[in-house]
């Protein structure tokens, strides 16, 4: 197991700290590594896609978890894989996908552990009908404070608070995971241009399209133009797709499930850090201008790879270096249905200080997981990435916070890199049962995160 | 911890009656402090320095720390850090002593550079090894723009901010990549009660202003900040100016 000291940030590259990383390859070097931390507890960290500081723990210790990542078994008659924490979903993806099965969920990015997505309990696009990733284990092998490995079964108290739980309950070493199949590797996709933010949420909650049963498309979200203003305000691009069926292969393709890989795995070369002014507001705003004209008005039925349809920004190495030294700081919120009048006025409040947003998503939530500190509840969701660096952006996101919390709606803590603890706490009500759970399960405060500490969780 | 913006939760300041100090404690509150330590010799000025923190909503203590007792400094700064972490070290202690003074009283001399320099010493490395412990935080340092170039008005009170300076910037370069911060403010001449009723320097600032400075300075990460920024680009021409020229200049 190597061992070095590293100065480590988030994938938003803000808030630097400096902490001894292991690199356990076993679950006894992990349970090593736990034994052997230092005053100031020990967080797992997978590939650092999280924003914030979820990952990091200044002047500890952290599980770089990455070492451990065998696919163990793939029970295609039950349909469930069982794997270490530290494989990505990507290569977790690369061996499903040939045999006909794929993830239930499938978050935005596929450069994120098992561990990591099971941490912070990720959802996907057809998060009203799938629910988030917690439905779908069956079980996961969790190391706690004492050095012991549990087995936890959904159900159960410590399983609600690990899903989602950001890695404070305990170290994540692997999982069963339950799987779902599919006829083929590619999705048939469907694009609709929307004129504001009132016509983009109809066309959401309207559910056209569809296959021939006329069923609404799984998978939905929709990219929103934050710097339109006037009537254009949160115009946007709609996107719906669902997995083709096998017909859409040639024939000799259809047993190998071959399909054309458009996102090639990592390995290539860090980018550089490009001057923080060169996403300033006029590039974004031309940006936008070209990404909304240059969408179809409507189409359906083309289709895409899984790669190219979950993942395409994975196809830009380094995208956490755009926003320059400063770093990017990502804001994902949710509100409840029939608070649509707040979602429109933190559209408008970012759309009229004509902030550089790139990124902006807009998606549905279905029913709420039982994860206590899960991010989902029914709603909408947005999700944007801001420049560290814009003057006075501190004080702007804690407006927003008031007027997302007013409207009984919260942050994603998986993502979050700022927020006030009191804020957190308010919305999140079952944080007082986590905190409880921890101290009676980890009395000696073994699990620590930056964002532990800065949200006091 | 520090936000994603470097707003602290935590802050320590060294000097805690200092007008730059407590400028910048009171925007801090406004943004993340919760936890001010204010540290320096008991005094009604430090008390009411507190109380007025504590009533903007921080949760503000005091401690007693004097920086010309040097064997304290690692006991007394031990105490604070073993209380929590701190986010943010505001070193503003410092005397500007009477030049003419000076000169004539070399213990009263001595008595400057011990404040500002070797004080700063001391209380500088034990902070910089509790905030090294702690694998985050900021060394915010005030030096001055007086430590640049020596001047014949103030070249006691210059030298002991130029040592203090060169110490400051090493201080930085030796944490690089520990995830602590050692950031530089040279402000100009300060517009404060003491400087009150004399005349005007050039590029002069005031405490809001040096505030204003440190805030963005823990934004951007930055490691030196000069206050006016207008200042950086003048003292990088008078830096290279002749010293027969320099002396008849009116600064």
């Amino acid at each position: 197991m190597s061992v070095d000291t590293v100065s480590l940030t988030g994938w938003g590259r803000t808030a630097p700290s400096t902490a001894v990383r292991f690199r356990p390859r076993t679950y006894e070097e992990a349970a090593a590594a736990v034994r052997g931390r230092g005053p100031r507890g020990a967080i797992a960290r997978g590939l650092g896609r999280a924003p914030g500081d979820a990952a990091q723990n200044a002047g500890g210790s952290v599980l770089d978890m990455t070492g451990l990542d065998r696919v163990r078994a793939l029970d295609e008659s039950t349909g469930t894989v069982r794997c270490d924490a530290g494989v990505s979903l990507e290569r977790l993806l690369r061996v499903l996908l040939p045999r006909g099965w794929f993830l239930p969920v499938v978050p935005g990015t596929g450069r994120i552990t098992v561990g990591g997505a099971i941490g912070s309990d990720v959802h996907g696009r057809d998060h009203p009908a799938a629910g988030s990733l917690a439905r779908y284990v069956s079980e996961l092998d969790l190391l706690t404070a004492d050095g012991e490995v549990r087995t936890v079964s959904p159900g159960t108290a410590l399983f609600d608070a690990t899903t989602g739980g950001l890695g404070l309950t305990g170290v994540i070493l692997g999982a069963t995971l339950r799987l779902k199949r599919v006829g083929s590797p590619l999705v048939s996709v469907s694009t609709e241009r929307a004129t504001d933010l009132d016509d983009l949420l109809a066309r959401f909650t309207a559910g056209r399209g569809g296959d021939r049963h006329g069923a609404p498309m799984p998978y939905a979200s929709a990219w929103v133009d934050l710097l339109a203003r006037g009537r254009a305000t949160g115009r946007g691009v709609l996107t719906r797709g669902e997995h083709a069926p096998p017909s859409v292969l040639p024939a000799h393709a259809r047993r190998t499930m071959r399909a054309p890989r458009t996102v090639q795995p990592d390995g290539r070369p860090a980018g550089p850090v490009l001057p923080g002014g060169l996403l300033g507001r006029t590039s974004a705003a031309l940006y936008n201008e070209a990404r909304y004209r240059s969408a179809p008005r409507s189409r359906t039925g083309e289709l895409r790879t899984t790669a190219a349809f979950f993942h395409a920004l994975d196809a830009l190495p380094e995208g956490n270096r755009l926003h320059g030294r400063a770093g990017l700081v990502r804001y994902r919120f949710t509100v409840g249905y029939g608070q649509e009048e707040a979602l429109h006025r933190v559209v408008r409040r970012i759309s009229a200080r004509r902030c550089p947003a790139f990124r902006a998503g807009l998606q549905r939530f279905g029913a709420p997981s039982p994860g206590w500190l899960s991010f989902p509840v029914p709603g909408w969701t947005l999700t944007l990435d801001l420049p560290a660096a814009l003057p006075g952006l501190g004080r702007f996101l804690d407006g927003l916070d008031e007027e997302v919390a007013a409207a009984g709606g919260r942050v994603c803590l998986a993502q979050d890199s700022r927020t006030r603890p009191e804020t957190a706490a308010a919305m999140y009500p079952r944080l007082a049962e986590f905190r409880e759970l921890r101290a009676e399960l980890d009395p000696t405060g073994a699990f620590r995160s930056d964002l532990a500490r800065r949200l006091a969780l | 911890m520090k936000d994603a913006f470097g707003a602290p939760q935590s802050l320590l300041v060294l000097g805690g009656t200092s007008e730059i100090a407590l400028a910048t404690a009171r925007r801090l509150i406004a943004l993340r402090t919760r936890r001010v330590w204010l540290a320096g010799r008991p005094s009604p000025a430090l008390d009411t320095a507190a109380a007025e923190l504590r009533g903007r909503g921080a949760d503000v203590r005091t401690v007693d720390f004097d920086a010309l007792d040097t064997g304290t400094h690692e006991e007394v700064l031990g105490k604070v850090f073993a209380e929590g972490d701190i986010d943010v070290v505001l070193m503003a202690f410092g005397i500007a002593g009477d030049q003419a003074r000076d000169e004539e009283e070399p213990l009263a001399a001595v008595r400057v550079a011990q404040t500002n320099y070797t004080g700063a010493v001391s209380a500088g490395l034990v902070c910089a090894g509790a905030l090294q412990a702690q694998g985050h935080g900021s060394l915010v340092v005030l030096s001055s723009v007086a430590g640049e170039r020596a001047r014949r008005a103030d070249f006691i009170y210059g030298s002991s901010k130029a040592g203090l300076d060169t110490f400051a910037q090493g201080l930085g370069d030796a944490l690089q990549g520990t995830g602590v911060q050692v950031m530089v403010v040279r402000p100009g001449s300060v517009r404060t009660r003491g400087t009150a009723g004399q005349p005007e320097q050039p590029l002069s600032t005031t405490p809001e202003e040096v505030a204003g400075a440190i805030v963005t300075g823990l934004r951007r990460r930055s490691e030196t900040v000069w206050v006016p920024g207008s200042l950086r680009v003048v003292m990088s021409a008078l830096r290279h100016v002749p010293r027969p020229l320099f002396r008849r200049l009116p600064v």
